[in-house]
């Protein structure tokens, strides 16, 4: 057991059982599952993604490239979870991933001999022979080798929430100058939120063995988390990762219930936080860089830092016999640490000739031996079993089982680069520092390179009242008289040149010196180039180790410095983030709102069965009795309109209200045709184009008093539609006298239609004798009352092409309508039809939807050419470009196959009898097809070379994608009654 | 060097002591035949095309930053040819041929993988739109399949077929279509370029042009000093309106972020290329195990290069509604690429406006795919001063003629293609 | 993104929908002399610049005001947002 006998942050109280590849163990309340592993002595916890080499812990947080395993099991396993930040809870499985058929043994290890040949990008230079091979063969093994974990392949069973808040400050990071930022700022009255991705407030406080005012770093964080969490105007967010900065956002993402076996009944796992600050600082402090040299990704070699928060913080010793390899004076704080916490620290190697005689002083208090001027060049050891040191000339082999390594450190600067802020290179620290963050952000503490905690605390409490400040809001720094002074000092450091062994940069992809030196003399030597060529960086950390290391050395063999040889770029998430968070609710039946018309309910009562239509549910058709198929119900609704009586909701077409003394000025604008001439009382067909000349939408308006009047739109036009009028009206031509409303969801409207339709209404209209034929002819509209009293809207028209009205009603009245309709119906055996019933009554009649208006065509290839009226209208003038006016465009005609029994199907293109179908030859295509009950054969719209002028002829329309090739006849596109006698009668 | 099998083994034995650099680092030349302007996909492969099908070797490509710094390198990889229009569908299908030999022509594993690409349709209407285009992919001699919704749920069974609220009709099918990997089409025509003689020369910014008295463009301006050429190119993408001002030009283009996200490596789970238009949802894994994924552009103007939170919730709802197996894998990483958006949706292969000009530009969100032919393409059109057919009506006029290219219908509203 | 609504206040962009550059404010005079060309240019022809751009956003989930927004194309950092009507029409 290599848990210490006493210290750390856990709760030796409650013991906890978890399993890594089935095995049992047990840690305690407060470890993370790799400091549990560490202290249940398991050293080999993963394989590397290229090479399969044998793989331990490297570091204490999120920034974990090696222990990457697949957390829990069944649908709620995630592939690649890091043991550094899983939280313990009692009952979590673990499984090593990336390994066949065991951790121990893996047969892909087997890569490691080919290593020679597996450099950098060797890829791209093989597996071309034979031809045919790559894809048969290379590539298919290439993707079973590949990836990390398995996914769970099931759907995820968790929810997850979505939350929008609005702060003065938002503090990111609770290391010392989090909490001084957040601290001051919160005693201003300021809305603070503080949020961290570890699951205790204090960052280094909770690992350091440090004095802040006389008393315990601890005590610091205890005392300032009760007053924070006693301020109402802070809220602290522990558990949570400011992952990205967005204009005016930062997102962020709490792990609700991740610390949990599952999330508690209705508590989500994870909650998106989307938060308007207005100031930002960012704490987020900086990483430990490892050192590269032989050998250096062997389990057992970790991260100083990593080992001295396992030591102090988790009580759980990485090594029995432990060295530490170094360029900085923190990492003898680590090796001070591990040494008092009864670690036997065998070396401590600073490749530094000299140190400050404090640490050296320290050091000798604590009979440790030191090598200065020293360097590691191997390590040896499935898991380390021992290293070569070289010193002075000569290389010595000393026997350990844990080697804590530091380069120093990496201020975590990511989200400074999010608006595209480059970082700046500063040699004192031999680190890249924020450059320009993105507006609002200033940067504190050790993610702004000041590593010294008296300088963090300052320097978070500086920043709070700076960007309280711009706000107008007066803050108080924290004051802070003393705080441990501990050495800072750094000399660069990056490679060990007498390395014998694979020397790892990136550990998780396996990218090592040897591939930066192969890609830099192959002319790969951008630091984008270098990154793509070699994938350094590209891991699931995303370089956070790997970048600097990768950079330094490509500088060193191009003999420039390292900010001339370039600066990484960090891209959002910080740390990668679940797909499921990022959606939240919007999955399933829920991924778009439903709506649903004021009708639905009716429908419901009635049997529709409804289809999804855009953002809408209608109803598609209305089964009866002991019809089997939907064909079987559309073709007697079809009968039923045609020799009686239906009714179908449309309450889903876009409804306008225009009011003002220049409507009708305004509709000549933005129709092609003239409605200024309507009189009161009268509806009119209308086609609307796009500046482009191009259709954008058809519909009817009608007039109900000089200076009112009422459009419809199609359905799925209906939003663009008012946007482009509102448009109009107040920025085209806002001399002109008119208001929009859009209305669409005010009115219910259904439409009744058939010989029979006059006879249903007057039952059901107050006063039966307006509608009779000569007091309300086709196309007339009016203001009515219906069902006693309620106000209606009644219009004489029919997209079915019969005797038909439509009338509208307050939504809220628009089922008692229906009944009433039904009722009043009864005799005529009224039916209720549905969407399939209207389109084959609607290319019956020849009418153009959707698959006609689909924004390439004109009004000349729907034949509505002689509708353009002389004066200007929106897209008069492109629409006469050569383009849009050529002859040989398709136009819009009807087509009926030659044998009555042939079926028609949309998407067939039309190719002249005896021609090969080919692009060449191809005449144009079906846009709508229906078998007609009332023909009794198939019929179909579509656009042809030369449209209503071929009609007569004989085509194929030819459907490969089906194996279709049908004889068709060109007619016209108006079907039935072509010459409107239904509709008028 | 010839790359082969034996060559990857003598490098690997001997250290890789012998390796050369992949392409050279001239130093720009007083003068050139031809100078193309941009060192994306697009750029190089006219130099290499130039220079291989019409003997054009004294070719400069100039590049701001690295080669490959822009869309080349930023794109989600999907190749494919199941076009419309009579206006693309040949060219895209010509790329698609040259893709099938690219490997072997360039000596250079390109990846190109014929996974196929499935477009998903959840209506009657997609279905007859989907029926109209896979009709005339198969006019036009390309391999296009409709697939109904048993065949598609056996072939891709882990969609969210029976609780989804746009529930899955069927798909479009092109098998032929997958991926290729981006960079290395780069380099590949790069170091292929290079061979031929084509001087590939990088952190060189455009800064000016230089006109003759005539309107000719004889030239640019260069923060690597002043370069003669017969003939200019601009093959510059999202650039193309910034180099347009320069030359006084205004173009049918606006500049928009698209933005693309990839999670951590998983072992394979997803076959080809799905796209879920419903959603604004697209998804492929890459070989190393990505899921690489994207949907709608951020609709507004921007050289910024990076996007906004609204599209990546948009496009993660897209995939946790066809897929809601992804919601515990994660997103590693997003991006962002410059669209260079045309109004009708297509791309622009012409000569001209000036003489001595030559414009490739409007590859919309959709140029990766495009790049051989592009190359090809525009070579032809510099090298004999007319399109090709392939794009014969790929034309910068065509906005003043009406001829337009648009497959969706959406009008001159660059942000709705 | 925020958009200041000159009615409604600080919202969010989702609330808006792009149209783009603010010369469509500007519609042709259709009866002018080379009306064609003029409405060519008015329909597709951009300035597209990387820096301050004057553009159009429909506050289509606030008050459906037509705004022009002057927005660096760089940093998309907001200058100003006012009615797009032109004020001297306007009533």
């Amino acid at each position: 057991m290599s848990r210490l006998a006493q210290g750390g942050l856990i709760d030796r109280a409650k013991p906890l059982q978890f399993t890594f590849d089935g095995k049992r163990y047990s840690g305690f309340a407060g470890d993370t599952l790799a400091s549990a592993l560490i202290a249940n002595d398991v050293r080999l916890v993963a394989r590397s993604f290229k090479y399969h080499r044998p793989r331990g812990i490297v570091t204490a947080g999120s920034e974990e490239p090696n222990a990457l395993v697949e957390l829990r099991d069944g649908a709620r396993r995630e592939p690649n979870s890091r043991a550094t930040t899983a939280e313990l809870y009692d009952g979590l499985t673990a499984e090593s991933q990336n390994r066949w058929p065991s951790l121990a043994f893996d047969a892909m290890a087997v890569n490691q001999l080919f290593a020679p040949f597996f450099g950098a990008a060797f890829y791209y230079k093989t597996f071309m022979w034979p031809k045919a091979a790559w894809e048969k063969l290379y590539e298919p093994m290439i993707r079973r080798a590949a990836g990390l974990g398995r996914a769970s392949e099931l759907p995820d069973p968790d929810h997850y929430d979505k939350v929008q808040a609005h702060c003065d400050l938002l503090v990111i990071g609770a290391g010392p100058a989090g909490l001084a930022a957040a601290l001051t700022a919160g005693r201003a009255g300021a809305r603070v939120i503080l949020v961290d991705e570890d699951f205790r407030l204090g960052g280094r406080l909770n690992t350091e063995n440090v004095e802040i005012d006389g008393s315990a770093g601890l005590d610091f964080v205890a005392a300032t988390e009760a007053e924070l969490r006693a301020l109402p105007n802070l809220r602290v967010l522990t558990r949570t990762t400011a992952f990205g900065v967005y204009d005016d956002t930062y997102a962020a993402l709490e792990r609700v219930a991740d610390h949990l076996a599952e999330p508690a009944p209705y508590q989500p796992r994870q909650r998106l936080w989307r938060i308007n600050a207005r100031r930002a600082v960012l704490a987020a402090g900086a990483l430990d860089r490892p050192i590269v040299f032989g050998g250096n990704d062997r389990p057992g070699v970790m991260l100083a830092a990593a080992m001295e928060t396992y030591v102090s913080r988790f009580a759980a010793a990485p090594a029995s016999r432990l060295a530490v390899f170094a360029n900085n004076d923190a990492a003898w704080g680590s090796a001070f640490a591990a040494h008092d916490a009864g670690v036997t620290v065998s070396a401590l190697i600073d490749t530094r000739a000299d140190v400050s005689p404090v640490l050296a002083a320290k050091a000798k208090a604590r009979g440790l031996r030191v090598v200065l001027g020293g360097r590691i060049c191997d390590a040896h050891g499935k898991a380390l079993t021992a290293i070569d040191i070289v010193a002075g000339g000569r290389t010595e082999r000393l026997a350990v089982d844990g080697l804590a390594m530091s380069g120093g450190f990496s201020p975590n600067l990511q989200l400074t680069c999010h608006h595209n802020g480059k970082p700046v290179w500063n040699d004192d620290i031999a680190a890249f520092v924020p450059g320009t963050p993105p507006p609002g952000m200033s940067v504190a503490g050790a993610a702004n390179g000041s590593y010294d905690l008296g300088d963090c605390l300052r320097e978070g409490a500086a920043r709070a009242v700076g960007a309280l400040a711009d706000l107008g809001i007066a803050a108080t720094a924290l004051t802070v008289a003393t705080a441990t002074l501990n050495g800072t000092a750094v000399s660069a450091f990056w490679h060990v040149a007498e390395a014998r062994t694979k020397a790892f940069v990136d550990f998780q992809n396996d990218v090592c010196a040897s591939d930066i030196v192969l890609a830099e003399k192959e002319g790969f030597r951008s630091v984008e180039h270098l990154k793509r060529y070699t994938t350094l960086g590209m891991a699931t950390d995303q370089g956070k180790l790997s970048n600097m290391p990768g950079l330094a050395i490509m500088a060193a063999i191009t003999g420039k410095s390292i900010p001339e040889t370039g600066t990484t770029v960090f891209r959002p998430p910080y740390t990668p983030v679940a797909i499921g968070a990022l959606a939240g609710h919007h999955r399933g039946k829920d991924f778009r709102p439903t709506r649903l018309t004021p009708l639905h309910g009716w429908a419901r009562e009635q049997g529709a069965v409804f289809i999804e239509a855009g953002p809408w549910l209608r109803a598609q058709y209305f089964p009866r009795g002991a019809e089997k198929t939907w064909d079987q119900a559309v073709n007697r609704e079809v009968r039923a309109v045609r020799e009686g009586v239906g009714l179908i909701d449309v309450s889903t077409f876009g409804k306008i209200d225009l009011r003002g003394r220049d409507v009708g000025a305004f509709l000549d604008r933005v129709y092609i045709n003239t409605f200024s001439t309507l009189a009161v009382g009268k509806t009119r067909y209308g086609l609307m184009l796009r500046e482009d000349g191009f259709v954008m939408d058809d519909g009817t308006t009608a007039r109900l008093a000089p200076d009112r009047w009422v459009m419809t739109t199609t359905t799925a036009n209906a939003a663009k539609v008012f946007q482009h009028l509102e448009f109009c009206a107040q920025v085209l031509w806002p001399e002109l006298d008119v208001q929009l409303t859009s209305v669409s969801e005010q009115w219910a409207q259904v439409a009744i239609a058939g010989p029979r339709a006059r006879d249903v209404l007057a039952r059901v209209i107050d006063d039966p004798a307006t509608i009779d034929n000569g007091a309300f002819p086709y196309m007339s509209a009016m203001e009515t009352r219906v069902m006693g009293g309620v106000r209606a809207r009644v219009f004489r028209l029919s997209f079915a092409g019969d005797l038909g009205f439509e009338i509208a009603v307050p939504a809220r009245q628009g089922e008692a309508l229906a009944r009433a309709l039904m009722q009043a119906g009864a005799e005529f055996d009224i039916t209720p039809y549905g969407l399939e019933t209207l389109g084959v009554m609607r290319i019956e009649k020849g009418h153009v939807t959707t698959n006609e208006l689909n924004g390439q065509t004109t009004a000349l290839d729907l034949g509505f050419g002689k509708m353009a009226k002389k004066g200007d209208f929106i897209g008069k003038v492109m629409a006469g470009r050569p383009g849009l006016v050529d002859p040989d465009r398709p136009r819009l005609a009807g087509f009926k196959p030659v044998d009555p029994n042939d079926r028609l199907r949309a998407g067939a293109h039309f190719i002249a009898v005896g021609a090969a179908a080919t692009t060449e030859n191809d005449l144009g295509w079906m846009t709508s097809t229906t078998w007609s009950p009332t023909f009794g054969h198939a019929l179909g719209l579509g656009f042809v070379k030369g449209g209503t002028a071929r009609i007569g002829e004989r085509l194929r329309a030819v459907d490969p994608l089906r194996g279709g090739d049908v004889l068709v006849e060109v007619c016209n596109p108006v079907f039935f009654d072509p010459e409107g006698v239904r509709l008028r009668g | 060097m010839r790359y082969s099998l034996l060559n990857v083994v003598v490098n690997g034995l001997t250290g890789n002591r012998f390796a050369k650099p992949a392409w050279r680092d001239p130093a720009p030349k007083p003068a050139y035949d031809v100078i193309i302007v941009g060192g994306g996909g697009h750029g190089l492969a006219t130099a290499y095309y130039l220079a291989k099908v019409h003997g054009i070797r004294n070719v400069a490509v100039l590049e701001k930053g690295y080669i490959g710094s822009g869309n080349a390198g930023r794109n989600t990889t999907i190749i494919r040819s199941n076009y419309l229009l009579p206006g693309n569908e040949p060219f895209y299908e010509w790329s698609m041929k040259l893709w099938e030999g690219l490997e072997q022509d360039l000596n250079y594993n390109v990846m190109v993988s014929q996974r196929g690409i499935v477009n998903l349709y959840h209506s009657d209407a997609q279905r007859d739109a989907y029926a109209r285009r896979g009709n005339a992919m198969r006019l036009a001699g390309v391999d296009a399949e409709l697939l109904d919704r048993a065949t598609l749920k056996a072939m891709i069974p882990f969609l969210d077929y029976d609780n989804a609220r746009f529930p899955i009709h069927g798909g479009l099918m092109q098998r032929r279509a997958g991926t290729a990997r981006h960079d290395a089409v780069v380099w590949g025509y790069a170091r292929a370029a290079d061979a031929l003689g084509v001087d590939i020369i990088q952190n060189c910014e455009v800064t000016g042009f230089s006109r003759a008295a005539d309107g000719r463009v004889t030239g640019v301006e260069t923060t690597r000093g002043a370069i003669a050429g017969g003939k200019i190119g601009l093959a510059v993408a999202g650039s193309t309106s910034r180099l347009g001002k320069m030359l006084g030009l205004r173009l049918p283009i606006e500049s928009v972020p698209l933005q693309a996200f990839v999670s951590e490596g998983l072992k394979p789970l997803i076959p080809g290329v799905i796209t879920f238009g419903m959603g604004h949802f697209y998804i492929s894994q890459s070989d190393k195990g990505g899921l690489v994924f994207g949907g709608d552009i951020d609709a507004y103007n921007s050289y910024a290069q990076r996007g906004n939170l609204p599209v990546v919730e948009d496009v993660c709802e897209g995939g946790m509604a066809l897929m809601p197996m992804i919601g515990r894998l994660r997103m590693l990483r997003q991006w962002a690429g410059l669209c260079d958006m045309t109004m009708d949706g297509s791309p622009i292969i012409d000569t001209g406006p000036y003489p001595g000009l030559y414009l490739n530009t409007g590859w919309n969100y959709g140029g990766f795919k495009a790049t051989p032919a592009s190359g090809w393409c525009f070579a032809h059109t510099i090298a004999t001063d007319a399109p090709h057919a392939f794009n014969a009506e790929m034309r910068l006029d065509r906005f003043r003629t009406g001829r337009l290219i648009d497959e969706k219908g959406a009008g001159a509203t660059p942000v709705l293609h | 993104m925020l958009i200041t609504c000159p009615y409604c206040g600080a919202r969010d962009a989702h609330e808006f929908t792009y149209l783009g550059d603010a010369e469509l404010i500007d519609r042709p005079d259709p009866a002018g002399p080379e009306a064609e060309a003029a409405f060519h240019a008015h329909v597709y022809l951009r300035d597209n610049p990387a820096g301050p751009h004057r553009e159009l956003w429909y506050h289509g989930s606030g008050c459906r005001q037509w705004l022009t927004v002057t927005r660096d194309t760089r940093t998309h950092a907001i200058a100003s947002v006012v009615a797009a009507a032109r004020p001297e029409v306007a009533r």
